[in-house]
C-alpha cells in the first residue's frame, strides 16, 4: 500500500516531516517500508506555446514561441511531436538541471538559437510517459513553479501491511491511524448525495448472502469515455503505483485508493436484464479482464446477468462487460463480499488483484454507499453524464456493526505488565472510534465497522499497548517454579558431532528434497515422498536418505580442488516402506581422498573402509553405543564387497561402505567414496554395563599367530578365541594380517595379542599355557585353523 | 710430599683428565682397584712401624676418600655432558608443522544454534522437537490459522499429494507439546522449517528456533526483559540496541517484532528484524485444551540462518548450504 503526504494531508494536519512519520506509523505495527520523494527538485515553469515553425534545418525539429510569464516569450526548439499552439507544458530555463543530472544553458541547435528545453514527463523524473511533452491543464497558471503547481514536494511512504490491518488499505484508513498516532482530528469530508437524474436502474438480487451480503449499483447514462483523466489524479494514481487506464476506471481506482473499497464499472449496453450475485454453476466459463479464460467451480461467486456471468466478484471483472472506448452508458458497483470465500476463490484461481486484496481482508461493511456516491460525484464532474437512483440491495446477515467486548482493564497489567491510567486507555478507545461504556470492573467496547481484527479482549490489549507504545513495556524477566529435566536425546547428538569433528569431519546442511533417480536408486523399496509443488525438478523428492545430497556436496568440493573431503550431516530422512510414512533422524558421513591430511613423515595413504569403520565406532561410542556388530550385507547404492550393516541385537541401526560405482556414476561423480548412515531414533537407548572390579594381579602376554582359510571372517576367530580364552583372557588384540610369501595360496595368517589376568591371584606359566592349548584346539576344531609354524 | 700426598696430586690430575666414562674408570682401577697404586700403598703399610704406620695409613686413608669422591664428581660431570650433548644431537625443528588427523568443524548454524539453545538450557528451558512433515492441523488450524485466512499467504506452503506438508514454522511442536503436557511450560524448540521461495535473500529450507512459556502470569514486559536478555547475551554486546515493534502473528495477540542494531563493525547499519514473538493467543490455548482464563504466556521464534549470518558476518544466505570447506573451516 502506497500513499503520498500531499494527500494525507487533505485529511489531517501532519505537521511532522515524512521520516519521521515513517517512524511513528513502523512503531505503531504499520511497517514502512520506504519512504521516497516523488521527484528531484526541479526549477520547471508553467509554459505556454504560442507559435511553432518548422527548423530551417531539420524536418524533426520545430522552432516554438513559449511564453514562460505575462511579460517573456523565448524561443525553444523543440523535437515532440505534441508540440502545438496553446499546449500548456513545462519549461526549463537556461541555467537549470534537469533530474537526471543534464544542464540546460542557452544554446544553439542547428544554427537556432535555443533559450531552455520543453520537457516530458520522464525529463522530469515523473514516470516513464514518455513519448512527448507532459501536457498540462489548459488553466495551468503561466509562470508558477511547477514544483508547487504539481506538488512535487510530496513524498510516498510504501506500507507493508500485516494481513489483519486491511483498514489501512486506503488513505481514510491511514489517516485514521495517523490521527490517533498524531492525536490531530481526521478531516472526514462529507460526500454530498448526487441526485439522480434518471430513474433507470437494475434489480438486484443477492442469490448467495453469505458471502455477499450487500450489493450497490447505479446505472450512469451519457458518459464520455474518451474525457482525460485530470493531471492530479493520474498524478496520485502513478504516485501510489497505478497506471492511468481510462477516466471511468481512473475514478473506480481513485475511490478505491481513498475509501478503501473497491468499485467496478460495467459497460450497461453488455447487461442483459438484471443483476444476480450467485455462486457459479459447476464449469462455467468466463473470460477475464486480462483476457484469461477461468473454468469456475460453485464455490466461486460471480455477478451475473440474466444469461451468464459478468465478472467474478471481487476479484475481476470479465472481458465481455467492462467498460470499452465504445461505451457510453456505465453500470457501478459497490458491494461487500465476505473475507474468507473470496480469499479461496483468489487464491484457488491465482488471480491477486487490488480489489480481491482489499475484499479478503476485510472492507467496511458500511462504506459502500458512500464510495458510490464518491465515484459518481468524480465521474459526473469529469467524464460528465447522468447518474440514476442508487440500488442498494442488502441481506438481514450483513454486518453492519462488528460486535462489543468485554474489556477489563486490570488486564493491561495481568497480560501485559504495563501500567496505563485507565483515563488514558478510554482516550486510546475513542481516538481509535471504539465507543466505551465504563462499568465498575469491566468495559464494555463497540468496535467500528472497519476494524474487522478486533473481536477479542487481547485485541484491545494489543491497540492500548500498540499506541502507548511497545518501547513503554517493562523490560522484567519471569520468574517461575524450576523443573528438573534429563537432556533430551538431540542433545546427545552434539557428543557425536563432536567425535566427527575430532576425526576430521566438517558438519554440512543439505537440503531435504533430491531429485527422484537417485532417491529411487538408493531406497528402491520406499515409495518416493514426493512433493506436489517443488522448486525445481532436482529438489522433488523427500531425501530417504542423506547420502545422496552429501555425495553432491562432496562432487562440489572435488570440483573446487578439495582433495580431502569429509562431510556430515545429522537430519531427517524420509521413506515409506509399506505405504506408511516415516520420518527418522538420521547422521550421515562421506569420507574421500587421503586417510591422513598431506603431511611429512608419514607415507599417504587413501582413506579405506576401516578408517570409516573406526569412526563409525567413535561415534557409537559418544551415543553409548560400544559394542554394536557389524554384518556383511547388500545396499543397491553400495560395493557389493565393501559394505556392512551395523546391528544393535537383531535391528539395522545402519550401514557403511564404499559407493557402487553405478550409483556414482548416476550422480555424476567420478569417485567412489566411502559412506556410512546411522538410523538414530533406530539406535536403542544406551544400556550402562556394570561394573566389572580392577584386577591387582600382574597381566601377562603372549602373541599367538594362526592361519585359518583365507575366507573365514576375522570375527569368527576372534569370538572362538575369546570365548576358549575363558576366565583369563582379559584382552584381545589383532594386530597383523598376512597372505603371500611363506603362506598357502587360499589362506591367511592372522597374528593375535593375548593378555590373560585372574582376577585374585597371580597367574602361573602353566595356567596360561593351559588356556593357551585350549584356545588353539577350538581353532583347529571349529575353524580349520593350524599354528603358524 | 708424603707417599700419600704425591698420590693424591697425581690420581686427582688424572681423574680431572678423564674425557669420558670409559678412561674415567681406567683411572679408577690404576687408583683405587685390587692393584691400583693406593691399595698398593695401603699394603706396605704393614712394613712400617706402629708410629709411622699409623700416621701414613692416615694420610693414605684421606688420599683415598679424596679420589673415590673426586671421581664420583667427575663421573656425574661426565654423565650430565654425555646426556647435553645426546639432547643436543636429537634436538628438531619446532617449526615443522604436527603431525596426525586435524580437526574438521561445525555448521555455523549449529554452531548458532547451539548458542542459543544453550542460553535457553540454562534458564530452564527444556529441549522438544517435531517431526518436519506435518499435517494442516498442527501448522495451521491449531495456530488460528484457519484455511483461505490471509495470513496464510504468509507461509508458501510445500504440499505432498495426501494433503500433508512441510511445516513452514517450528510452532507446530507447541502444539504437540501442549497437546502432550499440562502448563507451566518452557520449551525451546530448534529445527528446519521450509518455504516454497528461492532466491537471493530466501531458502526453500532454512532453521527456526522457537520458545514458549507457559504459567499462569507471564507478561509481555517478561518477554521483552527475556528477549533482551538473550539477544544481548547472543551477540555479546551490553549495549546492543534493541527495539519491539508491533506485528501480527495469528497464533499471538499482542504480536511483535523485534529489531536490533549492530555496531557498525559488523558491517550492518539499519534496524535488522531478528525475531517474531508475542502473547500467545487464546484461540490457541483453547485449541489444545488449556484454559485461557487461567494460563497465559509467550511465544517466540527466530531464523537461525539470520543470527548466523549477523553473529558471523556472512551476508551471503545461500553460503549456508554450498558445504563448501573453504567456507566450512573458517568456523572450525
Amino acid at each position: 500500500m502506497k500513499f503520498t503526504t500531499h494527500w494525507l494531508g487533505e485529511w489531517l494536519a501532519l505537521g511532522i516531516d515524512p521520516a519521521a512519520l515513517a517512524e511513528k506509523l513502523t512503531m505503531a505495527g504499520l511497517e514502512v517500508e520506504s519512504v521516497a520523494r516523488v521527484a528531484a527538485p526541479v526549477t520547471a515553469l508553467v509554459a505556454r506555446i504560442e507559435a511553432v515553425a518548422a527548423h530551417p534545418a531539420a524536418d524533426q525539429l520545430a522552432v516554438c514561441r513559449v511564453r514562460i510569464s505575462a511579460e517573456q516569450v523565448v524561443a525553444v526548439v523543440c523535437g515532440a511531436p505534441n508540440a502545438r499552439v496553446g499546449l500548456c507544458c513545462p519549461y526549463v530555463g537556461p541555467g537549470s538541471r534537469l533530474p537526471d543530472g543534464r544542464d540546460i544553458n542557452e544554446t544553439e541547435i542547428r544554427g537556432v538559437k535555443s533559450a531552455g528545453m520543453l520537457c516530458s514527463a520522464l525529463e522530469l523524473g515523473l514516470g516513464e510517459a514518455g513519448a512527448g511533452l507532459l501536457e498540462l491543464p489548459d488553466d495551468a497558471p503561466l509562470g508558477a513553479a511547477l514544483q508547487s503547481y504539481l506538488h512535487l514536494d510530496d513524498w510516498v511512504l510504501e506500507l507493508t501491511l500485516t494481513p489483519n490491518r486491511g483498514d489501512c488499505l486506503s488513505l481514510l484508513g491511514v489517516a485514521r491511524e495517523v490521527s490517533v498516532l498524531l492525536d490531530q482530528p481526521l478531516l472526514n469530508p462529507e460526500v454530498p448525495l448526487q441526485t439522480a437524474g434518471h430513474a433507470a436502474e437494475k434489480t438486484i438480487a443477492l442469490a448467495a448472502p453469505a458471502a455477499c451480503s450487500r450489493y450497490a449499483g447505479r446505472i450512469i447514462r451519457g458518459v464520455s469515455i474518451a474525457a482525460p483523466t485530470p493531471l492530479w489524479m493520474a498524478e496520485r494514481l502513478r504516485r501510489c503505483g497505478l497506471r492511468a487506464i481510462n477516466a471511468v476506471v481512473d475514478v473506480t481506482h481513485y475511490v478505491m485508493l481513498e475509501l478503501g473499497q473497491p468499485l467496478h464499472a460495467f459497460d450497461l449496453a453488455k447487461i442483459r436484464g438484471n443483476i444476480t450475485v450467485r455462486c457459479a454453476r459447476p464449469a462455467e466459463p468466463i473470460t477475464l479482464l486480462d483476457g484469461s479464460l477461468v473454468v469456475l467451480d460453485d464455490l466461486a461467486l460471480v455477478i451475473a446477468d440474466d444469461t451468464q456471468a459478468l465478472a467474478l466478484a471481487g476479484v475481476m471483472g470479465g472481458l465481455d462487460s467492462s467498460v470499452s472506448d465504445a461505451t457510453v452508458d456505465i453500470f457501478l458497483e459497490s458491494a461487500y463480499f465476505e473475507p474468507i470465500q473470496l480469499a479461496r476463490t483468489a487464491r484457488h484461481f491465482k488471480l491477486q488483484t487490488d480489489a480481491a486484496h482489499r475484499f479478503e481482508r476485510g472492507v467496511d461493511p458500511s462504506g459502500q454507499a458512500r464510495a458510490i456516491e464518491r465515484a459518481t460525484a468524480l465521474l459526473l464532474a469529469i467524464c460528465g453524464g447522468v447518474a440514476g437512483p442508487t440500488s442498494d440491495q442488502s441481506d438481514a446477515r450483513h454486518p453492519t456493526g462488528r460486535g462489543t467486548i468485554v474489556f477489563r482493564p486490570a488486564r493491561i497489567l495481568g497480560l501485559l505488565g504495563l501500567t496505563v491510567e485507565p483515563e488514558r486507555v478510554r482516550a486510546i478507545f475513542e481516538r481509535l472510534g471504539l465507543s466505551v461504556t465504563h462499568g465498575p470492573e469491566t468495559w464494555q467496547v463497540q468496535v467500528p465497522p472497519w476494524r474487522c481484527d478486533l473481536s477479542l479482549e487481547v485485541d484491545l490489549l494489543e491497540e492500548v499497548a500498540r499506541i502507548v507504545g511497545y518501547d513503554q513495556l517493562p523490560s522484567t524477566l519471569p520468574s517461575a517454579t524450576l523443573q528438573l529435566s534429563l537432556p533430551a536425546p538431540s542433545e546427545h547428538y552434539a557428543q557425536a558431532r563432536m567425535a566427527l569433528v575430532e576425526r576430521g569431519y566438517f558438519e554440512g546442511i543439505t537440503f531435504s528434497f533430491i531429485a527422484a533417480a537417485p532417491a529411487a536408486a538408493f531406497s528402491p523399496l520406499s515409495e518416493p515422498v514426493r512433493l506436489t509443488n517443488p522448486i525445481a525438478q532436482d529438489m522433488a523428492v523427500m531425501r530417504p536418505s542423506l547420502l545422496p545430497g552429501l555425495l553432491l556436496s562432496l562432487r562440489a568440493n572435488l570440483n573446487r580442488r578439495h582433495d580431502d573431503v569429509r562431510l556430515f550431516e545429522i537430519g531427517m530422512r524420509f521413506l515409506r516402506p509399506a505405504g506408511e510414512l516415516l520420518q527418522d533422524l538420521a547422521l550421515a558421513g562421506v569420507a574421500w581422498g587421503r586417510a591422513l591430511p598431506e603431511q611429512w613423515g608419514a607415507a599417504s595413504r587413501a582413506v579405506d573402509f576401516f578408517d570409516l569403520k573406526e569412526e563409525v565406532f567413535a561415534v557409537l561410542h559418544a551415543l553409548g553405543h560400544s559394542a554394536l556388530a557389524v554384518a556383511p550385507c547388500v545396499h543397491p547404492a553400495l560395493h557389493p564387497g565393501q559394505c556392512a550393516s551395523l546391528l544393535a541385537g537383531d535391528t539395522v541401526v545402519g550401514i557403511m561402505g564404499r559407493v557402487h560405482p553405478h550409483f556414482s556414476r548416476l550422480l555424476d561423480l567420478d569417485v567412489t567414496p566411502l559412506v556410512f548412515e546411522i538410523n538414530l531414533a533406530a539406535l536403542p537407548s544406551a544400556a550402562r554395563s556394570g561394573f566389572k572390579p580392577v584386577s591387582k594381579f600382574p597381566a601377562l602376554r603372549r602373541d599367538l599367530a594362526i592361519v585359518v582359510a583365507a575366507e573365514v571372517p576375522a570375527a569368527a576367530v576372534l569370538e572362538v578365541v575369546r570365548d576358549a580364552g575363558q576366565p583369563f583372557l582379559r584382552d584381545l588384540a589383532l594386530f597383523d594380517v598376512y597372505q603371500g610369501q611363506g603362506i598357502d595360496l587360499g589362506k591367511k595368517s592372522l597374528a593375535l595379542g593375548l593378555l590373560f589376568q585372574a582376577p585374585s591371584s597371580t597367574l602361573v606359566d602353566a595356567e596360561i599355557e593351559q588356556s593357551l592349548a585350549k584356545i588353539v584346539a577350538e581353532l583347529t576344531r571349529q575353524l580349520h585353523a593350524a599354528l603358524r609354524n | 710430599m708424603s707417599t700419600a700426598q704425591a698420590l693424591q696430586a697425581t690420581g686427582l690430575a688424572d681423574i680431572e683428565g678423564a674425557s669420558d666414562l670409559p678412561a674415567l674408570d681406567a683411572v679408577r682401577v690404576k687408583l683405587l682397584g685390587k692393584k691400583g697404586l693406593v691399595t698398593e700403598a695401603l699394603k706396605t703399610l704393614g712394613t712400617l712401624s706402629e708410629s709411622l704406620r699409623r700416621e701414613a695409613g692416615l694420610a693414605l686413608n684421606v688420599t683415598r676418600d679424596t679420589l673415590n669422591a673426586a671421581i664420583a664428581l667427575r663421573r656425574e660431570a661426565l654423565a650430565e655432558a654425555a646426556m647435553t650433548s645426546a639432547l643436543n644431537a636429537s634436538a628438531v625443528d619446532i617449526t615443522l608443522p604436527g603431525r596426525g588427523q586435524r580437526a574438521g568443524g561445525l555448521h555455523p548454524v549449529t554452531l548458532a544454534l547451539e548458542r542459543m539453545v544453550g542460553i535457553f538450557r540454562r534458564a530452564g528451558f527444556e529441549v522438544a522437537t517435531g517431526p518436519e512433515i506435518e499435517n494442516d492441523f498442527y501448522n495451521f488450524e491449531a495456530l488460528n490459522i484457519p484455511r483461505h485466512h490471509p495470513a496464510r499467504a504468509m507461509h508458501d506452503t510445500f504440499y505432498f499429494p495426501d494433503g500433508l506438508l512441510l511445516r513452514t514454522h517450528t510452532s507446530p511442536v507447541q502444539i504437540r507439546t501442549m497437546l502432550e503436557r499440562a502448563p507451566p511450560l518452557r520449551i525451546i524448540v530448534p529445527g528446519r522449517v521450509y518455504r516454497c521461495d528461492y532466491d537471493q535473500t530466501h531458502s526453500p529450507m532454512f532453521h527456526q528456533i522457537e520458545g514458549l512459556f507457559i504459567d499462569e502470569r507471564a507478561t509481555m514486559s517478561d518477554l521483552k526483559g527475556l528477549l533482551h536478555e538473550f539477544l544481548r547475551l547472543f551477540f555479546a554486546q551490553d549495549d546492543l540496541q534493541i527495539r519491539f515493534r508491533p506485528s501480527y502473528f495469528p497464533f499471538t495477540e499482542p504480536s511483535a517484532e523485534v529489531d536490533i542494531k549492530l555496531p557498525s563493525a559488523h558491517g550492518f547499519s539499519d534496524w535488522l528484524e531478528v525475531l517474531g514473538c508475542g502473547m500467545v493467543h487464546p484461540n490457541v490455548l483453547t485449541n489444545v485444551g488449556i484454559d485461557p482464563h487461567r494460563f497465559q504466556g509467550f511465544a517466540f521464534g527466530l531464523g537461525v540462518e539470520r543470527m548466523a549470518m549477523l553473529r558471523f558476518g556472512v551476508h551471503d544466505l545461500r553460503l549456508f548450504y554450498d558445504n563448501d570447506l573453504k567456507f566450512l573451516r573458517q568456523f572450525a
